[in-house]
């Protein structure tokens, strides 16, 4: 029964979406008024009726109704109940699912909220995510329907990969699609505003929030992911350029270089022409990022799907979507008027620069997640990791890091260098002395050496825009800048200072034996067995101490899953503030000894700390930037409520 | 610079980006030529020998009866065959669940110059859905055999 309401719901709201974009659509030419009024209410009930469709779904996962096929393939009874709740979006189908709630909870929300835009150019955004959304209620509804019955029904489920029977599946997954899909929002607004060509500082200030709260959500999504991935897979890494992982950074550096030129649409009416493109591109990275993960070509535990129809469908789908943002951009690009001028040593300036090095490493990214799909059509197989993103990443973050040290400094419309020049010296000089002081230790790698030596500099530049001000009167957008300036110099300070500093350490051990890793002494005492609700495990028993402190016991796992079968290695973390014990225990090395893995990462967690203070200077600045516009609003209203009184 | 008109400044703002995304293409693509890691078979590797100290990635079979165990309890040797030649292929680390003898593996590392295979990673299959995606496309006798390893 709830798998039929569910999929009555999945139905009426892809039905809902189709009225909304034809209404919507309608509503804009001079006698179709009538039905613009129903957009909104449209718009509302549509992402509630999706937002029921999934929750029966969640629902027939919680209880492990095996008569529904996509239970019964990627459930199982004997597994936590956190994880069959989790595993609703742990499979294809589900996914999609929350991929489509989330879109149109997303409009409903903005339907419901939004009044500052005009409101030709809201019905034609609201018409532009219905459109949008009906191509994906379409895939699902028509190639990946969630709720199919099995028939017989099996008397057990399948299980879930155990990779993914981590906590982590409860946050990542949701949290990094508010913020893929969030971005559908900002690809409407510039739909909206392309066929209204109304695009100008209101249009920006409108659009500044929903591109502030969909960022957010992405930075800690993939924040969220790379320790998931550190942890989980044993590997004790936090960052592998796996497709996957491009997918979703893809969107985060569109979204973010939208971010910074939304500001200058609102503060000074330039790059008119670019935001509205920037807009496109951030969702289309999405949607690209969603073809390469969900059609199968590419390997990843992220690919469920091998259905090559699938990946035809979503194909086609972006090339519609894609294609259409385009060709609009492309015919009504010409129109959107010249934005107000700068000189090249502006705010502006420095934001045009960050705009270029994010789109160029955009590009870069791009290029080398498909280079292998194209050099497959051409007959070779290869793959592209670390060797080709990393040197050639830097080559423009680098460069890009270095302005945004300047950049907040600088006054829009025209400034000089050397007005800033006696600030800005003092960051350089800290820059000058750590790099000098790096040179005598030897074995460290030149990115690394590089990003130690920018780390401490950027953060203390990150600070500069604070200097002279009223603390109490700084408005919260410029905290919320300095904020995320700051994260993105402690991430590259975790980053640098792991790949330079880290040890491990590889050995057999018996136990009783002791292994050091850097200031690690660790006893490994002994293995035992343990047991858990669907796996069991050999567990390694060890003291660690640090520098000759108090002992922490850990203890790492092999884990064997029996649905289904599978192998995983849970990682034993001790954190210090300065840093990350690691320990992974492997396989039986005979004589009666084990495989053990050691990692001493200094530093290691400020990749997470940045991030997550990245995230929050983007909390700060949308707050600030909605508790303005609010008093704004307020303030018109009791001007207008005074003047009607007035007039009676 | 008031004399820069906005007619001027789009084109030259236009111009900019484009000379940087074409440079980042560019760059992008000469990178690419030299680090992306070509996948290799044995008998590949054979014919057309990789150059030394290029990453490279060895698929095949793990040949029955060929793992050993150094002393040192970490390092594993085994003969990567695929039916055709086999290359001696050295693993020093905590090797992947599923990798077992006459099953499907992806080594990535380099060849040294004795002719062994040096790998940094071992890529095995994790389960029916997650293949690493050279071995989708082996012969169709590996590609049985690897079924049948895991049915």
């Amino acid at each position: 029964m709830i798998a039929e309401l569910g999929l009555v719901a999945l139905w009426l709201a892809g039905a809902l979406a189709g009225l909304q974009l034809i209404a919507g659509s309608l509503g804009l030419t001079a006698r179709g008024g009538t039905l613009a009024g129903v957009v909104r209410p449209v718009a509302v009930v549509q992402g509630l009726l999706c937002c029921l469709s999934f929750v029966a779904l969640i629902v027939l996962f919680c209880e492990t109704d095996l008569s529904v096929k996509l239970v019964a393939m990627n459930s199982h009874s004997a597994k936590p109940f956190i994880y069959k709740f989790a595993g609703t979006w742990g499979n294809h189908e589900g996914s999609m699912l929350l991929w489509v709630t989330v879109m149109s909870l997303a409009g409903g929300f903005v339907a419901l909220v939004e009044r500052r835009l005009p409101e030709r150019t809201m019905l034609a955004t609201l018409a532009g995510q219905a459109f949008v959304s009906l191509g994906f209620y379409a895939f699902l509804l028509f190639s990946s329907n969630p709720f199919e019955r099995s028939s017989p029904v099996p008397d057990e489920g399948q299980g879930l990969n155990p990779l993914l029977q981590d906590i982590g599946l409860a946050f990542h997954p949701p949290t990094l699609y508010f913020g893929y899909v969030g971005l559908s929002i900002a690809f409407s607004f510039a739909i909206g505003a392309l066929v209204t060509r109304e695009v100008g500082p209101a249009f920006a200030r409108a659009m500044r929030p929903w591109v502030l709260g969909a960022w957010i959500f992405l930075t800690l999504g993939i924040t969220a992911g790379s320790y998931w991935a550190y942890y989980e897979l044993g590997w004790g890494g936090w960052w592998f350029w796996d497709p996957v992982e491009n997918a979703s950074l893809m969107p985060w550096l569109a979204a973010t270089a939208l971010l910074h030129s939304v500001s200058v649409l609102a503060a000074r009416n330039a790059l008119r022409a670019w935001t509205v493109m920037l807009g496109v591109v951030a969702f289309s990275m999405s949607m690209i990022g969603t073809f390469l993960v969900r059609s199968g070509i590419l390997t990843s535990v992220h690919a469920f799907a091998v259905d090559p129809e699938r990946g035809s469908f979503i194909l086609v789908l972006l090339a519609i979507n894609i294609g259409g943002a385009l060709t609009l951009f492309g015919l009504r690009a010409a129109s959107v008027s010249e934005g107000e001028r700068f000189a090249p040593v502006s705010r502006e300036g420095a934001l045009v620069f960050n705009n270029v090095a994010l789109s160029a490493i955009l590009g870069i990214v791009l290029f080398g997640t498909l280079y292998p799909l194209l050099a497959e059509a051409m007959g070779a197989k290869v793959s592209v990791g670390p060797p080709y993103f990393n040197p050639v990443g830097a080559i423009f973050a680098v460069p890009m890091l270095l302005v945004m040290a300047v950049g907040p400094l600088l006054r829009w419309r025209r400034d000089a260098f050397a007005r800033v020049r006696a600030i800005v010296v003092v960051p350089a000089l800290l820059v000058l002395l750590v790099a000098a002081l790096l040179a005598f230790r030897s074995g460290i790698g030149a990115l690394p050496f590089i990003g130690l030596s920018l780390a401490g500099g950027l953060a203390l530049a990150s600070l500069l825009p604070l200097r002279g001000r009223n603390l109490r009167r700084t408005p919260l957008p410029v905290w919320g800048m300095v904020t995320a300036h700051l994260g993105i110099a402690v991430a590259l300070f975790g980053m640098a200072s792991d790949s330079a500093f880290s040890i491990e350490k590889l050995v057999a051990a018996r136990p009783g034996e002791t292994v050091s890793v850097g200031p690690w002494r660790i006893v490994f005492d002994r293995i035992e067995p343990v047991a858990g609700p669907n796996w069991t495990a050999l567990e390694a028993r060890m003291k660690a101490r640090y520098d000759g402190g108090a002992a922490v016991e850990i203890h790492p796992q092999a884990r064997y899953f029996w649905t289904p079968p599978q192998q995983t290695s849970e990682s034993a973390l001790v954190t210090r503030w300065n840093g990350q014990l690691y320990a992974v225990v492997g396989e039986d090395a005979g004589d009666g000894r084990w495989q053990l893995r050691l990692w001493w990462k200094p530093f290691v967690t400020m990749i997470w700390f940045g991030g997550i203070m990245i995230a929050l200077g983007g909390l700060l600045a949308m707050i600030g930037r909605v508790a303005s516009d609010l008093r704004r609003i307020v303030a018109r209203g009791k001007i207008a409520y005074r003047r009607g009184r007035q007039g009676r | 610079m008031t004399a820069i008109k906005p007619k001027h400044q789009r084109l030259v703002l236009l111009v900019i980006a484009l000379v940087a995304l074409v440079g980042a293409g560019l760059l992008a693509a000469w990178a690419l030529r030299n680090q992306a890691s070509y996948f290799y078979v044995p008998s590949d590797i054979l014919i057309h020998r990789p150059e030394p100290d290029r990453a490279v990635r060895l698929g095949g079979m793990v040949e029955r009866g060929s793992l050993k165990t150094a002393p040192d309890g970490v390092t594993i040797t085994f003969l990567v065959g695929d039916g055709k030649a086999r290359v001696p292929v050295s693993f020093r680390g905590i090797v992947p669940s599923l990798f077992v003898e006459g099953s499907g593996v992806v080594a990535e590392g380099k060849l040294a110059a004795d002719g062994t295979f040096i790998a940094d990673n071992l890529l095995a299959k994790h389960d029916e859905k997650y293949v690493p995606r050279e071995l989708k496309d082996m012969s169709e006798h590996q590609a049985a055999q690897v079924v049948a390893e895991t049915k």
